[in-house]
């Protein structure tokens, strides 16, 4: 399951990820994270029986926890099969099947959002 | 043995013509033999689907009462142009909206057309005797128009160069989106489906030709503009109307940062006439070269990175430098499979016959680069000459006198082979002065990733880098990386009213 952690202002300095890791003894997977002075953005992965109690013990911590069900998705009716997103995902994300449309793995996405102003044809956007 | 046209429309009507896509060709002339394939294929139908920007489409709205000659023309407010008399206009795809910019423009008004949406027209005019009307908006849809007849100047590219990119920052190119440090490779063609590239000697391509064009029966007009078959990189000017499309084989799409740009589906009917034809449409993707240019270099002439063939293209990864590099599609294969399998229909269906050109096309042209009677202002032209420099060893104080000195804000550091080794600004001195530790030299504070430029560069490439990094000023340097000279936005000042804007 991916959890897309929020820090707000004053809070980044607190170690939240190592101490939910030490709390709960969960490996807490780091697939991205942007973090700056004033605000921190990071997608973890957990598994998924083990969700509901790292997403609490972070809450506890201070940070917002939301549970992402959705990666990126695909409006079949704009894309025309050109794979113009597939080399510029991180995580081969796309890729063609054997007749050449466009096939989407969403567990590989990590809603960075790089190939949505990637797609000339404003086909794919991210979960809200 | 060869076969008349005559002869494969015969077949055509009666039902009777073997027609086959010219992804299936290679393997057909593989199992038959030249003489096989010749005796059983009567037509390869071709096809492509991509980004063809220099498309557009003649408008006629019919008169208004009372009558306008329209002289300005907008169609859900991107521009259409006015110099067609009082009631036509030409709407190319990339015009971008007044309002909307990339996000929507010539070519979604012409796909919203395709799509039964209405558009809004508004045009204006300075009023004469016989049109004395000044203004007019009305919503109109394409069943309203007494023409709409698709006109593409520059269509169905032979081939083209892939795309890479060098520098250490994203590029947004009509190629795509370019990652850094060579991160991807963008292409763009439908290689062994390309109509050109199955008949490279345009012995049955050419005016007035049939074709499939965005779902309608559509011709052959002649050669496109910047056709260059010299080099494997002709191109057509291509017809339809634009009330039989679909929006199926036509859509607008966005290259970010670039700009608006059309989609076109376009295919051409062979038919094979002889041996010259079978070995020309059983063109593999392995046997078309192109190179991979490097957008890096704001040039006309782009260095090549290396050749490569649409079969490595299409692989998914090419090397590059000894690096696996993951390519990117720009055309879609897929599409350009459905537009030569549609093809493939229509012509065993009776519903398309061919034709031979009624005009030859010019295979061995080679496109011209503009002729430039001015040249564009370069660095060295407009650069301060008298730049003060700063050693890397001194102290802060004394790059504060200078910067005092100067009248100036910006610093360049040398080291004691007098080459370029990193810059400093007002700002950095005033924060080492405002907050002073354990800095003392120049060295400590510089910036050492330094933006540079070169004499001979075009100003608008290096206005382009100030804008990009948000600098005000890029150090000139030599082949030995010494400053000589600084160009800054007050340099820029130059450029109005001087001897570049006459």
């Amino acid at each position: 399951m991916k959890l897309l952690v929020t820090f707000s202002r004053g809070r980044g300095r607190k170690p939240i990820i190592a101490q939910a890791v030490r709390d709960t003894g969960v490996l807490i997977n780091v697939e991205r994270a942007v973090i700056d002075s004033s605000e921190g953005e990071a997608l973890i992965e957990v598994p998924d029986e083990q969700c509901r109690l790292v997403s609490d013990t972070m809450t506890t911590l201070g940070a917002q926890v939301r549970i992402l069900d959705h990666g990126v998705s695909l409006d079949e009716s704009e894309c025309v099969d050109c794979g113009v997103c597939i080399s510029i995902c991180p995580r081969e994300v796309f890729s063609f099947d054997a007749e050449w449309k466009l096939r989407l793995d969403e567990e590989k996405c990590i809603v960075c959002g790089k190939c949505i102003d990637a797609c000339p044809h404003r086909a794919l956007s991210l979960p809200l | 043995m060869h076969k008349t046209i005559g002869q494969i429309n015969e077949r055509i009507r009666d039902g009777s013509a073997r027609v086959v896509t010219a992804e299936e060709m290679p393997a057909l002339v593989a199992e038959l033999g030249e003489e096989g394939a010749l005796r059983e294929i009567d037509v390869v139908t071709t096809g492509t689907f991509g980004a063809m920007c220099s498309s557009g489409a003649f408008l006629n709205f019919g008169h208004a009462e009372p009558p306008i000659r329209m002289e300005r023309i907008w169609l859900n407010n991107v521009e259409a142009y006015g110099g067609l008399a009082a009631v036509d206009t030409f709407i190319g795809a990339t015009q971008q909206s007044d309002t909307l910019q990339e996000e929507y423009g010539g070519a979604h008004v012409i796909e919203d057309l395709v799509a039964k949406k209405t558009v809004e027209l508004r045009a204006s005019s300075h009023g004469t005797d016989c049109y004395p009307r000044r203004t007019l908006t009305t919503e109109i849809a394409l069943e309203n128009l007494n023409q709409a007849i698709m006109c593409n100047p520059r269509n169905a590219y032979q081939r083209y160069n892939a795309a890479t990119n060098t520098t250490d920052h994203v590029l947004n190119t009509y190629m795509g989106t370019l990652l850094p440090g060579s991160g991807n490779i963008t292409f763009s063609g439908s290689g062994l489906l390309n109509p050109i590239s199955n008949d490279p000697k345009f012995r049955l391509i050419g005016s007035g030709v049939p074709i499939f064009l965005c779902g309608a029966p559509g011709i052959v007009v002649g050669e496109g503009t910047q056709h260059s078959p010299a080099g494997g990189f002709g191109t057509l000017m291509v017809t339809g109307d634009l009330k039989q499309m679909s929006q199926e084989y036509l859509r607008a799409a966005t290259m970010t940062g670039y700009g608006v740009t059309m989609y076109v589906g376009l295919g051409i009917p062979l038919p094979v006439l002889d041996l010259d034809t079978v070995r020309a449409t059983a063109i593999r993707d392995e046997d078309i070269t192109v190179d991979i240019m490097d957008y890096g270099v704001p040039s006309r002439n782009r260095p090549s990175l290396r050749k490569v063939t649409y079969a490595e293209l299409r692989s998914g990864t090419v090397e590059l430098n000894g690096e696996e590099v993951r390519t990117s599609s720009l055309s879609s294969f897929r599409r350009a499979r459905q537009v030569a399998g549609e093809l493939k229909h229509w012509v065993e269906s009776g519903k398309m016959t061919l034709a031979l050109p009624t005009r030859p096309i010019n295979a061995t042209r080679q496109a011209k680069p503009m002729h430039q009677s001015k040249t564009s202002p370069r660095v060295l032209d407009i650069m301060d000459q008298r730049v003060v420099s700063i050693g890397e060893d001194e102290e802060i104080t004394t790059a504060a006198k200078k910067l005092l000195k100067g009248e100036t804000n910006h610093l360049p550091v040398i080291n004691s082979k007098k080459m370029l080794v990193g810059i400093v600004t007002t700002f950095d001195i005033s924060k080492a002065v405002a907050n002073p530790g354990k800095a003392h030299l120049v060295k400590d504070i510089m910036k050492t990733k330094v933006i540079t430029t070169v004499p001979d560069e075009a100003v608008d490439i290096a206005i382009q880098k100030l804008e990009k990094h948000n600098i005000s000023a890029l150090p000139v340097i030599d082949k030995e990386s010494h400053v000589i000279g600084i160009l800054t936005a007050m340099n820029l000042g130059k450029l109005v009213g001087g001897r570049w804007l006459k």
